[in-house]
């Protein structure tokens, strides 16, 4: 395996360039799917998608170790897939089957993993600050060199608990990257009608949490920023900021009626900085593959998605037996 | 049996606890090096350490969720509430975050954390600081809530919820802090989750009780006693899940059921006890159930009106009286 040269790609090899690109596509294609499966009727409830997110979960995973947690919020199918966690568990949780993820008791939010160090899916907008705190002081008290990363908006970046963690956070050198992914838009809210100052990244400062604000449409940007990032966190010097500019192409929801912004506003994202266009410019610029290659990827990614969806058609929804279990431990 | 006080036997769980199993640590606000706001966590920084004791900013929505979070994880925490009023700011990561996740994740995610700290009516506080939380949390599925009277139930409770795998939410009372009791001196002393109490035999009423309100209902049934009524006392101990077999079979006996509690009536505990009653006990039921609540009004400063705004022993002489027609 040859190492690639350029700096942007810091040493990594085409095939893990070109795994990058697989997650980044899977993720694109397993949420166009999912908006499909919602207007069959097969998908239901809250339903909240990530296209145009991608390179800032792939890009950022790339430094998970084996040991590390992962928190975010709501809008974390991509979160799932980007930590391995089964496409077809996903979208069988998406159908309320009983094979999906949560026994189709969690649904669209609520999807973890212990296995892959995957914590939620949480619905409650801002909770993962705190909850991702609290990996991290588990991380600390087993002394296990792991960190956390927690993920989560610019509409949650104006919760009160954010603040309680980022200082006990801070107070304690807990080992966790807070992910801010600025979509723009706190649901149907721009960023400028609901912060008083944007720059999010710059909130720490009180806490003496150092921040830095990162494009979130290239994939490449994300990983620079995060390795050093990173680096910090596991010298020991405590928590970390990175704010990503990113934009959401779908609406906030399934039932977003999308009146707040313009479609020239989205399709400028769409034509021009697109995160997998970007990945695959520079892809095929820097002849690291060809479009056979990139071609493969998509056939690959399109077949998985075609077994996944069978497979959930296939299975039953939970037993009504489900109802009553995994409400507490027992015995 | 040695005696000692409530305060005494909560600290003496967690110190027992925290020695047997290192992911067992204590968190709130002052309880390392102030010893706790009232005391029950005294000692426990020094034998167990600024790790295990751990001081935490007044930030209860944050640091409840850290709790959380650590749970998820597989530590054991012990979250101190200065007093569960304040448990309000961190009710969501309580029920969200900690109630709900196993179910959400079809059984993955397991959440083993107690909340524990003072509940209800202390003394001339003012409303803020003196409010029963035992219905709020009793209404959640996913959750255990204790409320104990004395301090072996304190100290053996205690010692299981902080063993069980799920949340459990512990409310303590400030005024019981200071009583003392008989605790035996088992090695492990350990009393279970959801299993009432029948405190005192009698044929002719019963009164259900919980926390401090059961030391009321011994006082009033003891006082009766004098009058010839022979009235059953039941401590609760356990709220969820609530131990409706032994309240059900008492009343099979007694055929008249009074419920005594701190909190307001309005979707209250003795709501529930009644309903289950009526549901389960219908035609063993000689007299409609009375409830003794707290009364319906935001808890006054004023000596008297606090004195008339919770369950006194002559309420509940009253309620038993009405419930034998006497």
């Amino acid at each position: 395996m040859t190492k690639v040269l350029h700096e942007k790609f810091r040493g990594q090899t085409k095939e893990q360039l070109l795994k990058l690109y697989y997650d980044m596509l899977l993720i694109r294609r397993l949420e166009e799917k999912s908006g499909q499966l919602y207007g069959m009727g097969k998908i239901a409830g809250f339903c909240h998608l990530y296209i145009g997110q991608e390179a800032v979960v792939t890009g950022v995973q790339t430094f998970v170790k084996e040991g590390d947690s992962i928190i975010t919020g709501y809008r974390d199918h991509g979160h799932m897939l980007a930590c391995g966690m089964d496409a077809k568990g996903v979208l069988a949780e998406l159908m309320g089957r009983m094979d999906g993820l949560s026994k189709g008791k969690g649904g669209s939010m609520h999807m973890f993993s212990r296995e892959k160090g995957f914590y939620g899916g949480h619905g409650i907008v801002g909770a993962q600050a705190s909850l991702g705190a609290g990996l991290a002081l588990a991380h600390q008290y087993a002394n296990d060199g792991g960190m956390v990363f927690a993920y989560f908006g610019d509409g949650a970046a104006n919760q009160g608990q954010v603040y309680e963690a980022y200082n006990m956070a801070s107070l304690w050198k807990l080992p966790v990257l807070y992910i801010i992914e600025n979509n723009q838009y706190s649901m149907g809210t721009a960023v400028n009608r609901h912060s008083c100052t944007k720059n999010f990244y710059t909130r720490g400062q009180g806490f003496n949490i150092p921040g830095a604000l990162v494009n979130g449409m290239d994939l490449f940007d994300v990983q620079a920023a995060t390795e050093k990032a990173v680096n910090h966190i596991r010298s020991g010097m405590g928590p970390y900021i990175l704010e990503f500019e990113t934009y959401r192409y779908k609406g906030h929801s399934m039932s977003d009626p999308g009146k707040y912004r313009t479609k020239d506003e989205v399709e400028s994202y769409r034509l021009n900085n697109d995160p997998l266009s970007n990945c695959e410019r520079d892809l095929l610029d820097h002849k690291i593959c060809t479009e056979d290659d990139l071609k493969a990827i998509e056939k690959e990614v399109k077949d998985l998605l075609k077994e996944a969806i069978d497979f959930c058609d296939a299975s039953p929804e939970p037993g009504e037996h489900e109802l009553y279990t995994d409400v507490l431990i027992e015995g | 049996m040695p005696i000692m006080t409530v305060r005494e036997a909560l600290r003496d769980a967690m110190a027992e606890e925290m020695r047997q199993d290192s992911k067992v640590f204590v968190m709130g606000e002052e309880v390392a090096q102030y010893q706790g706001a009232y005391k029950v966590t005294q000692g426990l920084l020094e034998e167990f350490g600024p790790s295990r004791v751990v001081d935490t900013p007044i930030t209860e929505y944050g640091f409840a969720g850290v709790g959380v979070g650590a749970a998820f994880k597989g530590l054991k925490p012990i979250v101190e509430f200065m007093t569960f009023n304040f448990s309000m700011q961190a009710i969501d990561h309580i029920i969200n975050s900690a109630a709900k996740t196993l179910y959400m994740s079809g059984g993955q995610m397991t959440c083993p954390i107690v909340f524990r700290g003072p509940n209800g009516v202390a003394s001339r506080v003012g409303a803020q600081h003196s409010q029963c939380f035992a219905s709020w949390y009793s209404h959640c599925p996913g959750i255990k809530v204790v409320a104990p009277y004395s301090a072996a139930d304190a100290k053996g409770l205690l010692k299981s919820a902080i063993r069980d795998p799920n949340p459990v939410v512990f409310l303590e009372n400030e005024l019981m802090y200071g009583r003392s009791f008989d605790v035996p001196d088992e090695k492990d002393f350990i009393v279970p989750i959801g299993k009432a109490a029948v405190l005192k035999e009698g044929s002719d009423a019963t009164v259900v009780a919980f926390s401090l309100p059961v030391g009321k209902a011994l006082e009033a049934a003891d006082a009766l006693q004098q009058e010839g009524v022979s009235v059953e006392v039941i401590d609760l101990r356990t709220i969820r899940p609530l131990d409706i077999e032994t309240i059900l079979t008492s009343v099979r006996k007694t055929n008249r059921l009074v419920t005594v509690e701190e909190g307001w009536p309005q979707s209250g505990v003795g709501a529930e006890i009644a309903a289950q009653v009526m549901e389960q006990a219908f035609d063993f039921l000689d007299a409609p159930v009375e409830r003794v609540t707290g009364k319906d009004v935001p808890l006054p400063y004023a000596g008297n009106l606090e004195r008339l705004a919770i369950p006194q022993v002559d309420d509940i002489m009253n309620a038993i009286r009405k419930v034998t027609y006497r």
